[in-house]
């Protein structure tokens, strides 16, 4: 019995880090630039590196860089990158929903892992998700995250530039491929993400609210939205 | 490395990890409200929604053609029930080709 729990254990972190993959190669050109990014605005390997294995937080440490870079105080700066991760109060309620039970002393430390693209990877799955999966798609998109933000620093983009400009699209073509299934099976799935998707457009082009908020607000709207008008039609009994 | 730097990093580390842990560790073992349940559980369709768009239009500064053609890709390579990994490569591919090629 024991040597069963222990087995598929594994194979679940095996399957997440089979599943990291893609964020790993998504981050790659994200973490290069970052690094190379760093030098430039004057940051040593060592302070490089450290922000990358400490915050772990893609868009966060580029907008430091641009504050550094313009003189601001580092309390805006701390201000700034906590706002910009408002964002993930909503992913980590709604990730709780999709985890199996578990230690508060290991839900606390997978939380450290969670970010745009991981969260995107462990809650498109379908049923419940585990805390050995987790791990392994964290492990591998921490790892190349912290190892490309030093290569960055060190050898600069060294990936020619079509290649690089080619890769950009990596991150978005995961979310793609993950929601896919999921769109494809049910039209609850196909109205949340088209009406998270538009009203993100109008907040982005209209420039109403910043990047962070815009997702939070998108994100929120379809779900409550998308959730009444289910639950209205069930009461009518259309579906 | 300065003091300031040393400072910046552990309160970046700080204000990113909280957002992140709190809602995990509070709510463990809580029973919520179905309908909040249920939003809950719709957030992760609705979040990849905004994560892609307008994103994924916007990846080459000034040529929006660039974005469009990778979407195209993107949801193609996605339809035919391919695995992420393959519509990741598969994207990047076609862009390259876009970037060489056209």
């Amino acid at each position: 019995m024991q040597m069963a729990v222990q087995a598929s254990t594994r194979t679940e972190f095996i399957r997440g880090m089979q599943a990291g993959m893609s964020i790993a190669i998504g981050y790659l050109p994200v973490a290069l630039t970052f690094g190379l990014l760093a030098k430039t605005t004057g940051l040593t390997f060592i302070e490089t590196v450290l922000m990358s294995i400490m915050v772990f937080a893609g868009a966060a440490q580029y907008i430091s860089l641009s504050l550094l870079a313009s003189g601001i105080g580092i309390g805006i700066i701390i201000f700034n990158t906590f706002i910009v991760n408002i964002r993930h109060f909503l992913m980590s309620a709604s990730l709780n929903e999709k985890m199996e039970k578990d230690s508060l002393a290991k839900k606390a430390v997978y939380a450290f892992g969670l970010t745009d693209e991981t969260f995107a990877v462990i809650a498109a799955r379908e049923g419940k998700s585990t805390t050995s999966f987790a791990y392994g798609v964290m492990l591998v998109a921490y790892g190349s995250w912290v190892i490309n933000s030093g290569a960055g620093h060190l050898i600069g983009a060294s990936i020619p530039m079509f290649l690089q400009a080619a890769m950009s699209i990596a991150l978005y073509a995961m979310f793609v491929g993950l929601l896919m299934p999921s769109l494809k099976k049910s039209a609850k799935v196909v109205y949340l993400a088209l009406v998270a998707a538009a009203v993100n457009c109008l907040f982005t082009f209209t420039g109403v609210l910043e990047t962070g908020w815009a997702i939070v607000a998108s994100t929120l709207i379809s779900a409550v939205l998308v959730e009444i008008m289910v639950a209205g039609r069930k009461k009518v009994g259309i579906i | 490395m300065s003091m300031a730097m040393f400072i910046l990093i552990i309160g970046m580390a700080i204000v990113t990890y909280i957002p992140r842990m709190l809602p995990l560790t509070l709510l463990e073992g809580i029973e919520l409200p179905v309908f909040f349940q249920s939003v809950l559980r719709n957030i992760p369709y609705a979040v990849l929604g905004a994560l892609i768009f307008p994103g994924i239009l916007l990846i080459r500064q000034g040529d929006l053609w660039f974005g469009v053609a990778g979407t195209a890709a993107a949801f193609a390579i996605a339809w035919t029930g391919a695995n992420v990994m393959i519509v990741v490569m598969g994207s990047i591919v076609v862009l390259s080709f876009y970037l060489l090629v056209l």
